[in-house]
C-alpha cells in the first residue's frame, strides 16, 4: 500500500515538473525577465518582484495548497469544480459551480477566484455578473488574475483598473458574505463519512450475520483498533462509566484518522487538508469541550473553584487559573491536531517546492533534477512520519479527551481522600 | 525573518523536551520489559505535551 502511494507521488511530481517545464517551451518570452511592472504597485511590491525573478519563492504556493479551495485542481488548467453557495447579506443566496470563473479568468457576482479560492471584491463599484479579467504581467509565463502584493493583500485588475479583494475567509478574519460552499474539505469530510459508514456497516453485519465466530476482512482490520481504544483509552481514562462515552471517542478516533490518512493522498478527489484546517479542529475541540462541561459533576466544578485542600488565599489566585484552564484544554486540542498536521503538509510540501527552488521554477533542468534527487527521498521518508503521525494524533486527541471527561466525572470520596 | 528564529528555538526546546521524554522512556522500559505497553502510551501523550508548545511557537511564527 505504501510503495503504491509513494509511486504515484513520484509519477505526480514528475508529470509537475513535466508541465512546467512544457509550460517554458510554450512561452519562450517568460526566460526573459520582464522589466515592466505593473502600473499601481508600492515600492515595496517591486523590490519583492524584483526578488522574485532572480528567486523562486514556493510561500505562497504552499499556503495555497495547505488551504480549503473550491475546486479540485488535478495538473495545469485541469480542475474538478465544486458546488459554490454563498449567502451576501442584503443580496441574498448566489449559487453557482467554481467552473465559472475559468480557471480565474472571469468574475461572478463580485467574486474572484484565487487559485481556486474565492473571495469577494471589497469595491461596490465592480459591476455584477460574468465580467472578464485582466491578466497581471508576471515573471513565470503563466497567466495571474490576482496580485498579492503580501500574503494577505491581493488585487484583481477590471478594464485597467485595479479592485482589492477580500483576506479569505479564516476562523479569525471575517468577509461580507457566508460561506455554505461544499468546498474541497466539506466534500472530504462527507466522503469519509461515508467511506467509514460502509466500513463498519460492513463489519457491523459481519457480526451480525456470523456471532461469535473469527471475524474476517474488514472486521479483522477494524476489531484491533476498536479494542485498543476500549480497552487502553476509554476504560483507564474514564473508568466504569466508559459506555456512555464510547461511541463519541471511537467516532472522534477514526474521523480524524481517516481525514489525516485521506490529507496524505496527493491526488484529487484526496489530498484535502482537513484536521489542517482550524475551523475543523475547532469544531471538533468545541465538541470536546461541550460533552466535559456537560458531564462535569460537582466534584469537578469544586475543584476548579473551590478546590480542598488547599489554603483559602490560595484557592482566590487558582481559581481564575484552573477556570481558564477549562477553556485552555480544547483550545490546545485544537492547535495541537491542526498545527501538527499542518506542519506535516507544509514540510512536504516544502520539500516537493525544493525541485522548482533548485530548477529556478522551470528556468534550469539539471537544478530541477537535482531538486528531485534530493525532494524525493525526503519526501517518501516524511511522507511514512506522516503516517504514523495521523495514527498517534488521532490517538492524542482521543485519549487526551477521554482524560478530560476521565477527569469531569471522577466522583471522590473526600472523607477518606482528605484523612 | 525574526519569526523563523523563534520558530527554531521553540523547535530546540520541544527537541531537548521530547528527547528527555524518550530517555526516561528508554530506561524504564529497560528496567521493567512487561510495562512497556503502559510506557509507550504515556510517553506519547507527554510528547504530545511538549510538542503542542513548540507547535503554539510555530503557529504563532506563522501568524506574526
Amino acid at each position: 500500500m505504501m510503495t503504491l502511494k509513494n509511486l504515484l507521488f513520484t509519477c505526480v511530481l514528475s508529470v509537475i515538473v513535466g508541465t512546467s517545464l512544457n509550460a517554458q517551451h510554450d512561452n519562450p518570452h517568460a526566460q526573459a525577465p520582464t522589466a515592466t511592472e505593473p502600473a499601481a504597485t508600492t515600492e515595496s511590491t517591486k523590490t519583492e518582484a524584483a526578488h522574485v525573478e532572480e528567486k523562486y519563492d514556493p510561500t505562497p504556493s504552499i499556503m495555497n495548497h495547505i488551504a480549503n479551495t473550491h475546486e479540485f485542481h488535478l495538473f495545469g488548467h485541469y480542475t474538478i469544480p465544486l458546488p459554490c453557495i454563498f449567502y451576501v447579506k442584503e443580496e441574498g443566496l448566489k449559487t453557482f459551480m467554481s467552473s465559472v470563473f475559468h480557471h480565474g479568468a472571469e468574475a461572478h457576482d463580485k467574486f474572484a477566484s484565487d487559485h481556486g479560492v474565492v473571495k469577494r471584491v471589497k469595491d461596490s463599484s465592480f459591476p455584477d455578473g460574468e465580467v472578464a479579467l485582466e491578466a497581471f504581467e508576471s515573471h513565470d509565463g503563466e497567466e495571474h488574475y490576482v496580485h498579492h502584493d503580501s500574503l494577505d493583500n491581493a488585487f484583481i485588475k477590471y478594464q485597467g483598473k485595479e479592485y482589492e479583494i477580500e483576506k479569505g475567509q479564516g476562523l479569525f478574519t471575517s468577509s461580507s458574505f457566508y460561506d455554505f460552499s461544499i468546498t474541497k474539505n466539506v466534500f472530504t469530510m462527507i466522503m469519509s463519512g461515508l467511506i467509514l459508514l460502509f466500513l463498519f456497516g460492513k463489519a457491523a453485519s459481519g457480526y451480525k450475520k456470523r456471532p461469535g465466530q473469527a471475524p474476517t476482512g474488514i472486521q479483522n482490520v477494524l476489531e484491533p483498533v476498536v479494542e485498543f481504544i476500549t480497552n487502553d483509552v476509554a476504560k483507564p481514562m474514564i473508568g466504569d462509566k466508559y459506555m456512555k462515552f464510547l461511541p463519541y471517542l471511537l467516532t472522534v478516533f477514526f474521523f480524524i484518522l481517516a481525514n489525516n490518512l485521506i490529507g496524505l493522498i496527493p491526488f484529487a478527489p484526496f489530498g484535502a487538508n482537513v484536521t489542517g484546517n482550524i475551523a475543523t479542529t475547532a469544531a471538533l475541540a468545541l465538541v470536546a469541550f461541550v460533552i466535559t462541561n456537560l458531564n462535569g459533576k460537582a466534584d469537578y466544578w469544586k475543584h476548579i473553584f473551590w478546590m480542598p485542600g488547599v489554603s483559602p488565599v490560595m484557592k482566590i489566585f487558582l481559581a481564575p487559573i484552573e477556570f481558564i484552564g477549562v477553556f485552555t484544554k480544547p483550545i490546545s486540542l485544537m492547535i495541537r491536531l491542526f498545527a501538527n498536521i499542518t506542519a506535516g503538509h507544509i514540510i512536504i510540501l516544502a520539500l516537493v517546492g525544493l525541485i522548482f527552488v533548485f530548477g529556478n521554477a522551470g528556468k534550469s533542468v539539471p537544478g530541477a533534477i537535482m531538486g528531485t534527487a534530493v525532494a524525493v527521498p525526503f519526501t517518501l521518508f516524511l511522507s511514512i512520519i506522516e503516517v504514523i503521525v495521523a495514527f498517534i494524533q488521532a490517538f492524542i486527541f482521543t485519549i487526551l479527551t477521554a482524560s478530560y471527561i476521565g477527569a469531569a466525572i471522577e466522583e471522590h470520596h473526600h472523607e477518606e481522600a482528605h484523612h | 525573518m525574526y519569526s523563523a528564529v523563534g520558530a527554531g528555538l521553540a523547535a530546540i526546546g520541544a527537541g531537548i523536551g521530547i528527547g528527555l521524554i524518550g530517555k526516561g522512556g528508554m530506561e524504564a522500559i529497560a528496567r521493567q520489559p512487561e510495562a512497556v505497553n503502559d510506557i509507550r502510551a504515556n510517553m506519547l501523550i507527554v510528547a504530545a505535551f511538549v510538542e503542542a508548545v513548540a507547535l503554539f511557537a510555530c503557529v504563532i511564527a506563522i501568524i506574526k
